[in-house]
């Protein structure tokens, strides 16, 4: 059982509570493709940290939590005046308003560092967060946040998908886009807010970032998406925390940031359909199957020649054919025979009877596809057989049979060779052959 | 070869408004930042007919939707639909976005983009329930997709992807529909396809106004077609106004080849009977 003291309890609940609210409101910044602007907002927010203390002369949450709430929006609303009223990009402005409010934050903090109030120190922990200076007070604060912001999120659901996918069509169909984009922009720099502590405003981004774009690695529904980022946030959080209170001198934020990073290249790597092993995976799999029905058809062939299907035919002479190496063609020989398709023969190998279906069929759609390309698409005859060579991989059975009809189930291709039928007896085939 | 009826969709109730225009612009000027894009447009079309907006590219075609739709800010002049402002008619019209404009990986499915169709009737904050899924699916069984309902959206073709947008507007139920090149890119089958559907909402009494890229087919799909190149060059009946005088007008010096391509089709028409099956009306 983990005994938790009172300030790992503290952390562990910010944390979470953070990596819930930025895994979520990531998502939207993901598909709307601004994860900058997250990254902008949040820098933003410093200054605003600043004149709260200022102005209060107290580190209160509250007011520190309201500048940061109150510059963040002035930081998006500026980038927002940039882009309509100049000619800068949004790229630009994004990058000019991340600087200078972050420029203007430091200089403040430099300042509040020099006066002589004797409470100033702590307040630089807002730059790379301090997980361990939370108190019950702030978690209250944060709590509130995140339960406006999921409020929000589950309030403006629809609103918000329309507007992450079809802005235009959201417009026509009456909803104020621009309403909409403010209440994100805000929900957006309410979770700067609740990461201050933790995180700070240098990393906060990367509790937007990647959670969400792990989670689409995952699933391709936003709902399940959203819930997916805010696990995986979550995860990232307590571990943080839990980690830095076991080892001592760990800081609690980058830790939280390194987790998330762990997480998301293991997303990026290994998730279904989009990862980077699956895909490597498909691809061998792919190559694989042509070697070895490659190898297959060769041996029909062969067959065909000697008008005897059970011939051996010996491995030189395989290598031959495709100009394989002999362990390559021992390989995909071993395969095959893992299949029973074929049987090794005194240095040989021969088609068993199911391989000589199976490669029977493989020539069969070969052999089809090009009469096709002559036929309809007026290929000439020595033109085709590159093509059919790829296409005998993939043709499923359905479109054989599609091909076949349509072709008036001819029996010979534009080679003169027959186009072996899968219920002909082998004796009636090597008469065909002749 | 003739399509199926792809729908029964229901035959529009008649309010009083039919005496109207389905769309009137009156002086209409539109500029991004200083650059205009749309000139003094001024141009009424009727009811329940197949129009097509034509010009070359730059000329304000998508512009001109987007700002009878209230998407962007006119500079000056007005638009009615049916007698009435936008924001009045808003729920008598659909529209169909160009395919290109959204982000297809986005995760969602097919059902849930055509549900987006009954957001505008839904309004702020309800959630679609198994009713509206109903009538989703119908609608995409209107457009002949409905065993697609639960697939990713960026695994559809790229004509099932057009479906699916029209699938949305249909769900939309509405009066007047505004599309933009809902024929690009898509596959000869989707093409029939969305010809009979675009001819079930015209016998129905509904109005379809279309941005239309393809010259060749202009005069077999629709009835009406308004020629733009940053001004109105000329709207009025297939007939009179598809006319090469007019189009040269509409495109320059680049008319050369687009009467060339014109001449083939016809020639190819000629020979082939089966290519005068698909529209009905033949080139003025």
């Amino acid at each position: 059982m983990l005994e938790l003291d009172f300030t790992t309890r503290n952390v562990l609940l910010g944390a979470s509570l953070l990596g819930v609210v930025g895994g979520v409101m990531g998502c939207y910044a993901f598909l709307r493709r601004q994860s900058l602007l997250g990254d902008a907002l949040a820098h933003a927010a410093l200054p605003g940290v600043c004149l709260g203390f200022l102005l209060t002369s107290s580190k209160e949450p509250l007011p520190l939590f309201v500048g940061a709430l109150a510059a963040g929006l002035a930081g998006a609303l500026a980038i927002l005046a940039i882009v309509r009223w100049s000619r800068l990009k949004e790229d630009t402005a994004i990058g000019m308003v991340l600087s200078v409010f972050f420029g203007v934050g430091i200089v403040l903090l430099t300042h509040i560092q020099k006066l002589p109030l004797g409470n100033q120190s702590g307040l630089d922990k807002f730059l790379f967060g301090q997980a361990a200076t939370l108190m019950p007070r702030d978690l209250e604060v944060m709590s509130l946040l995140a339960a406006f912001v999921l409020g929000t999120v589950a309030l403006f659901y629809k609103e918000l998908k329309i507007l992450c996918f079809d802005r235009d069509y959201g417009a026509s169909l009456g909803f104020p886009m621009r309403w909409l984009e403010i209440l994100l922009t805000l929900l957006l720099v309410t979770v700067v807010v609740v990461g201050l502590q933790t995180v700070g405003v240098i990393l906060i981004v990367a509790t937007l970032v990647m959670p969400a774009a792990a989670a689409r690695q995952w699933t391709s529904r936003l709902g399940p998406m959203l819930f997916l980022a805010a696990v995986f946030g979550a995860a990232s959080g307590a571990g943080g925390a839990l980690l830095s209170a076991r080892i001592a001198q760990l800081p609690t934020g980058p830790v939280i940031v390194l987790l998330a990073s762990a997480v998301l290249v293991v997303s990026l790597l290994v998730a279904p359909g989009r990862g980077i092993v699956w895909s490597w995976l498909q691809h061998r799999s792919l190559v694989r199957r042509i070697l070895r029905e490659n190898l297959l058809r060769d041996l029909w062939k062969v067959g065909e020649a000697s008008r005897d299907w059970s011939v051996r035919v010996p491995w030189a002479e395989l290598q031959g054919m495709r100009g394989l190496s002999a362990r390559e063609a021992r390989r995909v020989g071993a395969w095959l025979y893992r299949d029973a398709l074929v049987e090794p023969r005194e240095e040989g190998l021969r088609l068993t009877s199911g391989g000589e279906l199976a490669a029977r069929a493989l020539v069969r759609k070969h052999r089809l596809w090009e009469l096709y390309l002559t036929r309809q698409l007026e290929l000439a005859a020595d033109h085709v057989h590159r093509d059919a060579d790829a296409m005998e991989h993939t043709l499923s059975e359905e479109a054989v049979e599609i091909l076949d009809e349509k072709l008036g189930r001819p029996r010979f291709d534009p080679h003169g060779q027959p186009i072996p039928r899968p219920e002909t007896p082998l004796d009636e085939l090597a008469g065909s052959t002749a | 070869m003739t399509p199926e009826p792809v729908l029964p969709i229901r035959p529009l109730a008649d309010p009083e408004s039919d005496r109207e225009p389905a769309l009137e612009i009156h002086d209409l000027t539109v500029a991004y930042h200083t650059q205009p894009v749309l000139w003094d447009i001024d141009l009424t079309l009727p009811e329940g007919q197949l129009i097509a907006i034509v010009g070359p590219n730059g000329a304000g075609k998508s512009t001109l939707l987007k700002a009878v739709l209230g998407l962007i800010k006119p500079v000056t002049g007005w638009v009615k639909i049916c007698g009435a402002s936008y924001r009045r008619r808003r729920s008598w019209v659909a529209y169909v976005p160009q395919r290109e404009s959204v982000d297809w990986d986005f995760p969602t499915s097919a059902l849930d983009v055509v549900l987006m169709g009954l957001y505008g009737n839904l309004g702020w904050f309800r959630r679609p329930k198994a009713a509206h899924r109903e009538k989703a699916l119908d609608c995409l069984d209107k457009v002949g997709i409905r065993d697609l309902a639960d697939r990713q959206i960026s695994q559809l073709s790229g004509g099932q992807q057009q479906r699916v947008f029209l699938a949305r507007a249909l769900a939309q139920d509405a009066r007047i529909y505004f599309m933009d090149e809902p024929f690009a890119g898509v596959d000869v089958t989707t093409e029939r396809a969305i010809l009979a559907l675009l001819q079930d909402l015209r016998a129905t009494g509904r109005t379809v106004i279309a941005v239309h890229h393809d010259l060749q087919t202009v005069a077999e799909y629709f009835d009406h077609v308004v020629l733009l190149n940053m001004r109105l060059v000329a709207s009025g009946p297939v007939q009179e106004t598809f006319t090469d005088e007019n189009l040269q007008r509409t495109y320059g010096g680049r008319l050369t080849v687009l009467t060339q391509a014109t001449e083939d089709l016809l020639k190819a028409r000629a020979q082939d009977p089966s290519l005068q099956h698909r529209g009905g009306r033949s080139p003025g």
